[in-house]
């Protein structure tokens, strides 16, 4: 048996399948240049091949697939925001992301977990109910829950956060809300693209972008120049290093968000908690760890060190709420790039210069939209204008004063 | 623990301090464009690089601009507004 295993492994013929070929060269000439080989370049790939038949596209990706914001985000997939733009937007996502592990063949570990949004204060209260009739009113699964009801679904919950914090008054329940493995939605993306022609060129950042007559003609990158006429910047936290190659303004800013996992647990929390005031989130991943992450830091800065401060503070917070982890170990935390917009909504769409497409501004609430924000763009890409659902998002609005204000974001004070 | 140093106190924990965002100047809203009030309002410089910020120090409630590299979160200096000649501040 083992000779006849060795045999198998050293065959020619049974090679190591690979997830998605590595192109050598780069080809001189796109249709469609992707900047940013994460959940959301990877998605716009992918949709622009199948749904729309451009397959002479090449996604570049300055490090690893998925090593920026899909691997470093929580993880959490919900609806229930406060803006009808926000809740149409976000809810298709969910509902694509409830097919597609089908979709990709490929196990996404699309878990529903239920989401609870902890509310501390009877302001906070009053935030959810507008939330919840905002979410019913369009359809979504949502409403206000007591604190025996929090306590009965999650008895391992303090409702008196130890007395170190304002009480639990109550919460938003959404059933719906989710986990998914993020890595694999990028890998599986990366694939379902290459299997339809998409090139996929890791190790390949983009130094500059060349525009002529407000109208984009090439990409300069760290491996030669490529014409196109067609450019989508999907990089996010790195939004501002791309703008500033085309002399865009946008009102972005880039924050760090600190995250941290736990060592494994048998599983016991099966909800997803959030709580704004101890600006905490929490699940357990399907690998038994919790993850926890924290709100953004409290300046400006383009880099992922960690600090002691938020373990410290977001340990007390998560002991506040579950007294049960004090004996429980941290294995690792990390940090993300957050790249904030003024009122909490994304960028997508096109821009003033010809050919050059945002999808930026991701914030906090990135992964969440990762397959409809591939969908939307690749729609807005082969048609030339934004579709429905992204044409709040614009970056004009911020020109006409038509902001999108969406304080269901998460890590938002509301 | 990162030091920030005060103007007024000296070198203090950055935990004391509030974070401000990019010294800006605001056009003159009589003769400001809409266009020109818009991007005063939302865009910011936002790329990498070293920048002039408003921070404050809150026990002391000071005020003052800090020059920070927002790669490397490297403080180069930090003075009080209006001490530098080379701001192009009308107010």
């Amino acid at each position: 048996m083992p000779y006849r295993l060795l045999r198998f492994a050293l065959s020619k013929k049974y090679p190591e399948p690979r997830m998605f070929r590595a192109p050598t060269a780069l080809k001189s000439e796109y249709d469609v240049v992707i900047i940013g080989g994460g959940g959301h370049g990877l998605a716009a790939a992918y949709y622009l091949a199948k749904e729309h038949g451009i397959t002479n596209v090449a996604v570049l990706e300055k490090g690893y697939l998925g090593g920026g914001g899909t691997g470093r985000n929580t993880a959490i997939v919900r609806s229930n925001y406060l803006t009808e733009a926000g809740v149409r937007f976000y809810n298709a996502s969910l509902e694509l992301f409830q097919d597609l592990s089908r979709e990709l063949d490929f196990n996404l570990f699309y878990s529903e977990r239920g989401h609870f949004t902890l509310a501390h204060s009877s302001a906070s209260l009053r935030t959810q109910r507008w939330r919840a009739e905002t979410n019913k009113h369009l359809g979504i699964d949502s409403e206000v829950v007591s604190p025996e009801f929090i306590k009965k679904t999650i008895p391992e919950i303090d409702l008196t956060c130890g007395g170190h914090q304002a009480p639990i008054y109550g919460a938003l329940f959404h059933p719906p809300g989710a986990i998914a493995r993020h890595d694999a939605v990028a890998w599986a993306y990366a694939r379902g693209a290459d299997s339809r022609g998409v090139e996929i060129h890791q190790q390949t950042g983009v130094t500059g972008i060349d525009i002529r007559d407000g109208k984009v003609a090439g990409v300069e990158t760290t491996r030669g120049t490529i014409k196109t006429r067609q450019v989508l910047s999907a990089v996010a936290g790195w939004t501002t290093h791309i703008t500033k190659m085309t002399g865009l303004r946008t009102p972005l800013v880039v924050h760090p968000l600190q995250a941290l996992v736990t060592e494994p647990l048998k599983p016991w929390l099966n909800h997803i908690v959030v709580s704004a005031v101890l600006h905490t989130y929490l699940s357990q991943s399907s690998r038994g760890e919790l993850v926890a992450g924290a709100s953004l830091d409290p300046y400006e800065l383009m880099s992922h060190r960690s600090t002691l401060d938020f373990a410290e503070s977001i340990s007390g917070h998560m002991l506040d709420l579950f007294p049960c982890l004090g004996q429980i170990k941290v294995l690792r935390q990390w940090a993300g790039r957050s790249d904030m917009t003024p009122d909490f909504s994304p960028i997508m769409g096109r821009t003033p210069i010809e050919g050059f497409y945002l999808d930026a501004g991701w914030g906090t609430w990135g992964f969440k939209a990762t397959p409809i924000s591939g969908y939307t763009m690749a729609h807005t890409i082969a048609h030339g204008r934004e579709h429905e659902l992204i044409r709040s998002f614009t970056l004009d609005r911020f020109r006409q004063f038509r902001l999108v204000g969406e304080k269901g974001a998460a890590s938002v004070g509301h | 623990m990162k030091i920030l140093p005060c103007p007024i106190n000296g070198p203090r924990p950055i935990q004391e301090f509030q974070f401000g965002g990019e010294l800006r100047y605001m056009p003159d809203p009589q003769q400001a464009s809409d266009e020109q009030w818009a991007d005063y309002i939302f865009n910011r410089a936002g790329e990498p690089g070293v920048k002039r910020e408003w921070w404050n120090h809150i026990p002391s409630g000071t005020w003052f601009i800090a020059e920070r590299d927002n790669v490397t979160d490297t403080i180069l200096c930090t003075y009080l507004y209006g001490e530098r000649s080379d701001e192009d501040g009308s107010r």
